[in-house]
């Protein structure tokens, strides 16, 4: 049986497990994802299969961690790195924005860089600052880098695959609140392709498109909705750049409304980039702008606040009306 | 080794340090003793794990004066520190706080250091910092807003010259260079002292910090705590040499104290702050001590280390060990104790008690001191959030 229930974060420990396995040049990098298994036990029990060359346990210096998994994959090596949260990742931002995304063009393609920079990120968990947060479009903004994001333990499970399997760097943004939900994972399944959304559920009033942890949300928001009698087509963006956007002008010109949800600030985030393009691409098809629905021009707020920051049921819900009363 | 012999070699040691300290002979050019954990011989210690006050030659004329009124103050303040670090711990365990970082097996660290700072000093904490904000005055009760939720920072750091806690990890070492150096360009002769970790001296930013630090000759103190662990991460996997050599590279000096000894931490700080006001330039303190609980009250330690060296480092704590010196020199009675278990029991009560009292953040909050001047976004998206709050009331029939 290749089928088995498993939660988000086991589903990438397994992944991860079946890439070390099958490709002697993976490696695993990261601040305590050795003998801790990681934060968030993603790598638990990793080191102690694959030893300490190939989980490697890395000082605590998040530019370190990605130079030198840089150097690591210019000497053919196909590291996975672990940032521990979101907004830890600055220190490396550097290496990833200056040398991590350039070096394949500057090198006239002779370079590859096969790097996979894993973050959990987002909110919802009431952690402390620094803790919940969705830098998404830092890294969109950039180009030569890959973003992407499973909503899913199943396509947690592929697109790690996939990802490693990419000779592009890759930032493989993981939603933390949502690494204890279970889900089908068939690891012999032929996976969707790692940047193609997928229609969720399927609706003919308009289109929610989400992706990482506000998938569930808007799954949600689609089931209170039919139950008003509207019928909401959810989509699952799964990548942030490349973004599908013929997913989405499919889907638009079915529903003729667009709703997009992400956690991170609106102003200057991926649905600003979504709104723009299917405002060009679906212009006559379209009911009603695009709506956004994300957080607020203010830094992450403290924990006993994030309930009021996060876009919930009720705001998602708010968009839905008023994009439908156009 | 006897205590005399452990005396003298410490003295002898540190008479080197001193030497690197004042630009003869560079810290890190001493050899390499290949000592284990806790039987180093460069360790600077006035107070054994029994309580025997030992002679040091360089740093007993920074506590000659102390009187015995003065101990029973260091062991009060490392009594009531731990008392409110674990009453943080069981109102994280009730559910009152999100997260804890405790300071359990620290408290020498923080308060023999804090205690050697002046009030017109200025302080750079990482989050563990318990006790160094209770020497700067910083009432406990504000340090648990930011572990409640409530607040991301909760105090005013220009109130007691103590600055917010800093999550990431090394940054405020360099926020700490920088005021130092705006302290040197005022001619002041005050100091400023950056805490961080033995994990966080990875960091780059902490080395870019003992760079301008040595470069612009700024009156900093880095006081790293060494309690042997970063997470799960000992600290063999952040360096390989003693943490306390390597400011030698950057041309200052570094001194390895025994963090579990309040009166050598006191001693070796106001060395290291004195050197700062002298127009010195920067120190790099090593405190080598042990994180006797978990990282914070999230992680699993018995995932990683075993038991058996926290019995060891037991055997060394702070706390007994200042106890024992007390009363062998009849510094203190049953009295002062008795007192101080009264005095620990209230603020054990004050600080349960705040925290329950704890309002939640008003919801506005978000929307607040996003930028001193103002900007219209954040009017502008404060004013819809206003509204889609008012329509729950509506909703409501309010
Ligand atoms: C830049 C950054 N990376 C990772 C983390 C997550 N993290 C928090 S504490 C910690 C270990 C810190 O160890 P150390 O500096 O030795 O200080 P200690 O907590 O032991 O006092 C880590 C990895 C962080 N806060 N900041």
């Amino acid at each position: 049986m290749a089928a088995e229930k498993m939660a988000l974060a086991k589903a990438i420990n397994e992944s991860l497990r079946r890439a070390l396995d099958n490709d002697p040049k993976v490696l695993i990098m990261g601040e305590d994802v050795g003998k801790l298994g990681g934060v968030f036990r993603v790598t638990d029990g990793l080191q102690k299969d694959f030893g300490e060359s190939r989980v490697i346990d890395t000082p605590l210096a998040e530019s370190g961690i990605v130079g030198t998994a840089i150097g690591l994959a210019l000497r053919g090596y196909r590291p996975v790195v672990e940032i521990q949260f979101d907004g830890f990742v600055f220190p490396a931002y550097d290496q990833i924005v200056t040398q991590l995304a350039k070096m394949h063009a500057r090198s006239l393609g002779k370079v590859k860089l096969p790097v996979v920079v894993r973050i959990p990120y987002g909110g919802g968990i009431g952690a402390v600052e620094h803790h919940s947060e969705s830098p998404e479009a830092l890294f969109a903004h950039v180009a030569g880098l890959k973003i992407v994001s499973p909503s899913n333990a199943s396509d947690a499970y592929w697109m790690m695959q996939q990802a490693i399997q990419s000779d592009d760097p890759v930032i493989y943004f993981e939603p933390k609140r949502r690494y204890w939900d279970k889900a089908e994972v068939d690891t012999e399944a032929i996976p969707a392709p790692l940047h193609k959304a997928q229609v969720v559920r399927e609706g003919t009033d308009l289109t929610l498109a989400a992706y990482g942890p506000m998938v569930k949300l808007c799954q949600e928001v689609a089931a209170a909705a039919a139950e008003e009698g509207k019928s909401l087509e959810v989509l699952d963006l799964r990548s942030v750049s490349p973004i599908d956007f013929d997913a989405i002008q499919a889907s638009v010109e079915r529903t003729r409304r667009l709703v997009v949800v992400h956690e991170a600030p609106v102003f200057f985030g991926s649905g600003a980039e979504i709104a723009a393009r299917i405002t060009e691409r679906c212009f006559y098809h379209l009911e009603a702008p695009v709506l956004r629905v994300g957080g607020y021009h203010a830094p992450y707020p403290p924990a006993r606040l994030e309930e009021s920051y996060l876009p919930d049921l009720d705001r998602v819900l708010d968009a839905v009306d008023r994009s439908l009363a156009y | 080794m006897t205590v005399e012999s452990t005396a003298a070699r410490t003295s002898r040691r540190s008479a080197g340090s001193k030497a690197g300290a004042t630009g003869t002979k560079a810290a890190g050019t001493r050899r390499r003793t290949g000592a284990k954990k806790g039987a180093d011989p460069e360790l600077v210690q006035l107070l054994t794990p029994e309580g025997e006050r030992v002679k040091n030659a360089e740093y007993d004329k920074y506590v000659a004066g102390i009187t015995a009124d003065e101990l029973r103050g260091l062991y009060r303040d490392m009594v009531l520190t731990r008392r409110f670090d674990a009453e943080a711990t069981a109102l994280q365990r009730q559910g009152e706080l999100g997260l804890w970082a405790s300071l359990l097996g620290q408290e020498a660290a923080q308060i023999g250091s804090g205690r050697a700072t002046r009030e017109d000093d200025y302080v750079f904490p990482t989050y563990r910092e318990h006790g160094v904000a209770w020497c700067r005055g910083v009432d406990p009760t504000n340090l648990l807003g930011m572990f409640r939720g409530v607040n991301n920072g909760g105090w005013d750091p220009n109130g007691n010259n103590f600055h917010l806690y800093t999550i990431v990890i090394g940054s405020q070492a360099l926020h700490a260079t920088g005021y130092a150096m705006g302290v040197a360009k005022d001619g002041a002769d005050s100091a400023v002292v950056a805490y961080f970790g033995d994990g966080a001296s990875s960091q780059g930013d902490v080395a870019e910090a003992f760079t301008f630090s040595a470069v612009y000759n700024a009156p900093v103190v880095f006081f790293c705590q060494n309690n042997q662990w970063a997470i799960s991460e000992p600290t063999e996997k952040q360096m390989r040499v003693p943490l306390y050599q390597r400011a030698a590279g950057f041309g200052f000096p570094g001194v390895r104290v025994d963090g579990n000894d309040v009166l050598a931490c006191l001693a070796v700080t106001k060395w290291a702050l004195e050197r700062a006001r002298n127009g010195e330039g920067p120190t790099l303190v090593e405190a080598f001590t042990y994180r006797m609980g978990a990282h914070t009250t999230s992680d699993d330690p018995t995932r990683y280390r075993g038991d058996e060296e926290r019995l060891a480092w037991e055997a060394k704590d702070p706390i007994l060990r200042l106890r024992r010196h007390l009363e062998a020199a009849n510094h203190a009675d049953e009295g002062f104790f008795a007192e101080l278990e009264t005095e620990s029991e209230a603020l054990g009560r004050r600080v349960r008690e705040a925290v329950r009292a704890m309002p939640d953040p008003d919801l506005f909050a978000i929307f607040e001191n996003v930028y001193a001047d103002g900007h219209a976004l954040v009017d502008e998206e404060r004013a819809q959030f206003a509204a889609y709050q008012a329509s729950f009331a509506d909703a409501e029939g309010v």
